[in-house]
Parts: structure tokens; C-alpha cells; sequence
């Protein structure tokens, strides 16, 4: 059987377009999928949900379909992308339209079920406890009502809509790493019960799911080296039916794919990584062999797979007020201790005008904003400028507002050698609750349709 | 005769966030430098080092053929990433904070 060439897409909300498209127009593509959801996007589509019924999705979808759909019909790319967000059907409806108005022709479907806000309640009385598996804390203890809730759903569904003849699958909160397995149990025909095929589909995905991190983005080691990162080769993996892969990038872009680059992304955000799990099947990623065949060139073969778990990962947000942040920056000499300084003057005005403040962050950019208590203090003593960064969580907009209004004044009745940065207004700020919710339930309200162009 | 070198000198790492929690792969950089790892960066040694962690909010877990460690700090970002007010708010600075750590390598 042939192999089957999967690219990755965005990595991320916001992610790189031109880099994706160069990377569908240099490689010869059979699918190419895209992860546009983090924990962080979800907490900003609700947001705009709210805003406007019709939106919530990301619209980065629509403007990457447009840029790699022209370069990619020799090849007959297909695409899987879960930039639906919280709202698959109106991501499809909005894609479709634009794709007519350029005379693209492309059979969209859309994937719907993993919203499973409106059901919570249901589900409630059906036995589940929707404790948080983080803290372990009771349900009861939410203190505002959620945004939103989904659920992560995994390969079947894509699978459905690819068998059904669709271009492009249109989905909304699936496990990154399914996003890529699906195509792969769609050509090679994999039974849902072969766990070590599934989980090295998985492995596949995993590595692709944030597109440059494993072609030498983020690179811990020699990533001075690096070749043209401006022109960066976005991953493929050539996958054979048997779900050994050879990660690689197209020849003469930048970046480097190797065993390094590889096992860096293979652990990146993973908990146990004897049980990597998704909705489809289990992953010890402590059998995979990595296998450098030439420059750009990495086998994953090896991979062993257990059943996945009887739950889905569901993730609520709900609101948790606003943040504001601002900096006063100042220069040598004694930039650190002017900028400490800055902070006991704000401290002091915000304990006197500022009654009620949930949560006050300090830290210091240019010495210790990232590294906190482990910053060297022996490099504090003689910086050439040091910034003073505030961060405050309020329980309401109007106060953050006014918390913001107590820095400009430092520039003419503060320390001297000051510069101002003005914040950016108050964004709302979104507290995460995961739980783990039985599948049956859920999987029995997934639906896909299909639009015809 | 043993030497005390940085982790920095002797391994790679990668740091991201999930929910509430920070993750840290640790890569050493051959199988010398794992041996010496595996028996030094223990959940204690990682509390020890990170000083504001409690050592039961850590766990390690070893991944031989990879010559790596996955280092998990629980409760890092109470309400996740949205949540969190510091400037990285995605933990992607935690790697290197780890490579700061010190441990004994033979030689010198």
C-alpha cells in the first residue's frame, strides 16, 4: 500500500499561513491538517460567541484555505482542520461562501457534538460528578456558570465525514493528534481495536499537532545553527500502513528535523508518558524508536497502544474578572533598584486606593519576570535597564480600568531615567475546568454533514 | 572523582503548559549524562531546586529510550494559562529555569 503524506497546518491560533503554504506547495500533500485550538483559544471564542452568535470560530481557517486550496489541487490535498472552534456549522457556512466568491469548488463537512454546554445538566443527573481532575474539587464549588464546555472528541467522526467524500472536514474541540490519525485510518483501513497501528497514527500527530516545534522551532541545543528559520519547513510525515513514519521537511527550507528536534516535541505537554491518551487509543510512548535515515529524516517506528479510556476529556471555562498589566521601564545606572523602587510606590498607592484586589503580580522584565525566585541576583547589580511590570486581577472591568491610571504619574513623581509603556485595555481572564465525562453520552450527539459547494 | 556541572551543560529541555499544569521534558545529551540524571533528578531534587514547588505536587517519570525525564509540577497555573498573570503564562520558559539545576557528573 502506498504511503500517505500528511503536513501539518497552523500549530495555533494565529499561527503562520505563508509557512503552511509554502510547506503545501513544496510537498506533495494527500492531507493536510491543522490545529487551531489551545485551552487559551476556547476562553477567547467564547468571547467573541458572545459577541456575535454567528462568529466563534477561528477565522485564521477561512484565510488558510484560501491561501493552500489553490496550491494544492495537482496534488489533491485534503484537508482536516478543527478551526471550527465553538462553532463548526458557521465556520463551514463562512468557508464555503468565501471559497465561491474565489470559484473554489470544495465538499465541506462539518463535525458537531463536542459542545456539550447545553447538556451538562443532563449528564449531572445521569451520575457524572464533573469534579475538576486537576484539583479534584466538587463541581459545587464553580463560582460563576460556564462559557463554555467541550468535549475532546477523537478520530471517528473525521474519519465518517472523509469517508462521505469531504474536501474539507470542518471540526470543532478534537484531540489535536486526532486531527492527523483520522486520514490515516481512513486510507489504510485500520480496525478500531488495532491499538499499536492507532498509536502510532497517534505519535504522528502528536509530532506534527504544533507544526514548527518539531522542524527546529523552539529548539533546545544548537538552535543558533538552525538554517533560515524566516523560511522554515513546516513537518510532513510519510506514514506507511503499517504506522511506522519518517518525519521530514521539504528540501532546501529552513529549520532541522532530527532526534533531537523529534524527542523534544514527543513529550511537549504530556503528563504520563507510559499512557498518552486520546480519545482513541493509548500511547507508551516509551516504545518508540527514533531512527535518523539522512538529513531531515526521522523513523518513529515501535509504537505499542493500549484501549483508550472509557471518558472524554471535557474543558470548561468559566469568567474569572479581568487583568491589566503596564510597565515603567528604567535605565543604568541602578536600574533594578529603580525599578523596585516603582514597586513600592505602586504597592503602597494600590494598598491605599485600591480596596479589594484579588490578585497583585510584580515582577521585573530584563531580570526576573521568568524565572522568578531562580533569576541570579549577582546579575541584578549592574543591568543596563531593568522594567518594572505590574499584573492585577480585579473583580470588575471599571477597577482594572483605574488600577491602570496609577502608573503614568510615576514618569514626572517617581524614580528617574523612567520610560512609560502604556497597558493594554482590561481583557477578560478565563478559569479553566477540566473534568472527564463517560463517552456515551456524548458520542451519541456527534453529528456530520456535509455542504456541497 | 566527580564534578558538579549545570543541566544546561549536559541536556536539553522543553516546557509547556496543560490545564494547571507545567510539563518539563528533560533530554540528555548521551548515556553518560542520563545515567547521571536519572539518579539525581529526583521529585526532591526538583522541589528542592524550584523552591516554591512542593515536592508531592511533582512527578517524574523516566523515559529510558529516549534519554529523557518527563517532569510534571502540578497547580503551577491555578485556572490555567487564560488564568495566570505572569508574563509566561504558557510555562515555556521552565525548561531552561530547570537547566539552571546543578548535579555531580563523573570526571572533570
Amino acid at each position: 500500500m502506498k504511503p500517505v503524506v500528511l503536513g501539518a497546518g497552523l500549530g495555533f491560533y494565529g499561527d503562520s499561513i505563508a509557512h503552511v503554504k509554502r510547506s503545501a506547495q513544496n510537498n506533495r500533500l494527500d492531507y493536510l491538517c491543522s490545529d487551531h485550538l489551545g485551552e487559551l483559544t476556547l476562553s477567547i471564542l467564547q468571547r467573541d460567541r458572545r459577541a456575535d452568535p454567528t462568529s466563534g470560530y477561528a477565522k485564521d481557517m477561512v484565510a488558510l484555505l484560501l491561501a493552500a486550496w489553490p496550491v494544492t489541487r495537482e496534488a489533491g490535498t485534503r484537508f482536516i482542520c478543527n478551526g471550527g472552534g465553538l462553532n463548526p456549522r458557521g465556520a463551514a457556512i463562512a468557508l464555503r461562501q468565501a471559497m465561491r466568491a474565489r470559484g473554489f469548488a470544495a465538499r465541506i463537512a462539518f463535525v458537531e457534538g463536542d459542545d456539550v454546554l447545553p447538556h451538562l445538566d443532563v449528564l449531572r443527573r445521569g451520575g457524572e460528578s464533573l469534579a475538576n481532575t486537576d484539583t479534584g474539587a466538587n463541581f459545587s464549588a464553580v463560582p460563576q456558570p460556564f462559557g463554555f464546555a467541550n468535549a475532546y472528541l477523537g478520530a471517528r467522526p473525521l474519519v465518517q465525514a472523509l469517508q462521505m467524500g469531504a474536501d474539507i472536514v470542518v471540526t470543532g474541540r478534537v484531540a489535536d493528534a486526532s486531527l492527523f490519525l483520522a486520514p490515516l485510518v481512513h486510507e489504510f483501513g485500520w480496525d478500531w481495536q488495532d491499538h499499536d497501528r492507532l498509536a502510532s497514527g497517534l505519535a504522528v500527530g502528536h509530532l506534527l499537532e504544533c507544526s514548527g516545534q518539531v522542524s527546529g522551532g523552539n529548539l533546545s541545543g544548537d538552535w543558533w545553527q538552525l538554517s533560515d528559520l524566516s523560511d522554515i519547513g513546516y513537518p510532513i510525515a510519510t506514514v506507511r500502513s503499517t504506522g511506522d513514519a519518517v518525519i521530514g521537511k521539504a528540501p532546501g527550507s529552513g529549520g532541522r528535523v532530527s532526534v533531537d528536534s523529534v524527542r523534544q516535541q514527543l513529550l511537549y505537554e504530556v503528563h504520563d508518558p507510559r499512557a498518552y491518551l486520546s480519545p482513541d487509543v493509548s500511547l507508551d510512548m516509551t516504545s518508540l524508536r527514533l531512527r535518523a535515515l539522512g538529513p531531515d529524516q526521522v523513523e518513529v517506528s515501535g509504537a505499542i497502544g493500549g484501549p483508550p479510556p472509557g471518558t472524554l476529556k471535557v474543558v470548561a471555562g468559566y469568567r474569572a474578572g479581568y487583568a491589566v498589566s503596564g510597565m515603567l521601564g528604567y535605565s543604568w545606572p541602578d536600574a533594578l533598584r529603580k525599578a523596585q523602587a516603582a514597586a513600592d510606590i505602586l504597592r503602597q498607592t494600590l494598598a491605599r486606593e485600591e480596596a479589594g484586589l484579588e490578585e497583585v503580580h510584580i515582577s521585573f522584565p530584563g531580570f526576573n519576570a521568568l524565572h522568578g525566585v531562580l533569576a541570579d541576583p549577582a546579575q541584578g547589580r549592574d543591568l543596563n535597564e531593568c522594567f518594572m511590570r505590574v499584573a492585577v486581577r480585579t473583580a470588575d472591568k471599571a477597577q482594572a480600568r483605574r488600577v491602570a491610571q496609577h502608573l503614568p504619574w510615576m514618569m514626572v513623581g517617581g524614580p528617574p531615567d523612567v520610560v512609560y509603556i502604556p497597558p493594554s485595555p482590561p481583557r477578560e481572564l478565563t478559569a479553566i475546568w477540566p473534568m472527564r465525562i463517560q463517552r456515551a453520552p456524548i458520542e451519541s450527539r456527534i453529528s456530520v454533514e456535509v455542504l456541497e459547494p | 572523582m566527580s564534578t558538579s556541572v549545570q543541566l544546561h551543560q549536559i541536556a536539553f529541555a522543553r516546557s509547556g503548559d496543560k490545564g494547571d499544569k507545567v510539563n518539563i521534558g528533560l533530554f540528555a545529551r548521551d548515556a553518560a549524562a542520563y545515567r547521571a540524571i536519572r539518579a539525581q533528578v529526583t521529585q526532591e531534587a526538583v522541589a528542592v531546586h524550584f523552591q516554591d514547588v512542593a515536592a508531592d505536587r511533582i512527578q517524574v517519570y523516566p523515559v529510558d529510550n529516549l534519554h529523557a525525564l518527563n517532569i510534571v509540577l502540578s497547580g503551577r497555573l491555578p485556572g490555567g494559562a487564560s488564568c495566570a498573570l505572569g508574563m509566561d503564562n504558557m510555562a515555556k520558559t521552565a525548561a531552561a529555569a530547570l537547566l539552571r539545576m546543578r548535579i555531580e557528573v563523573q570526571g572533570g
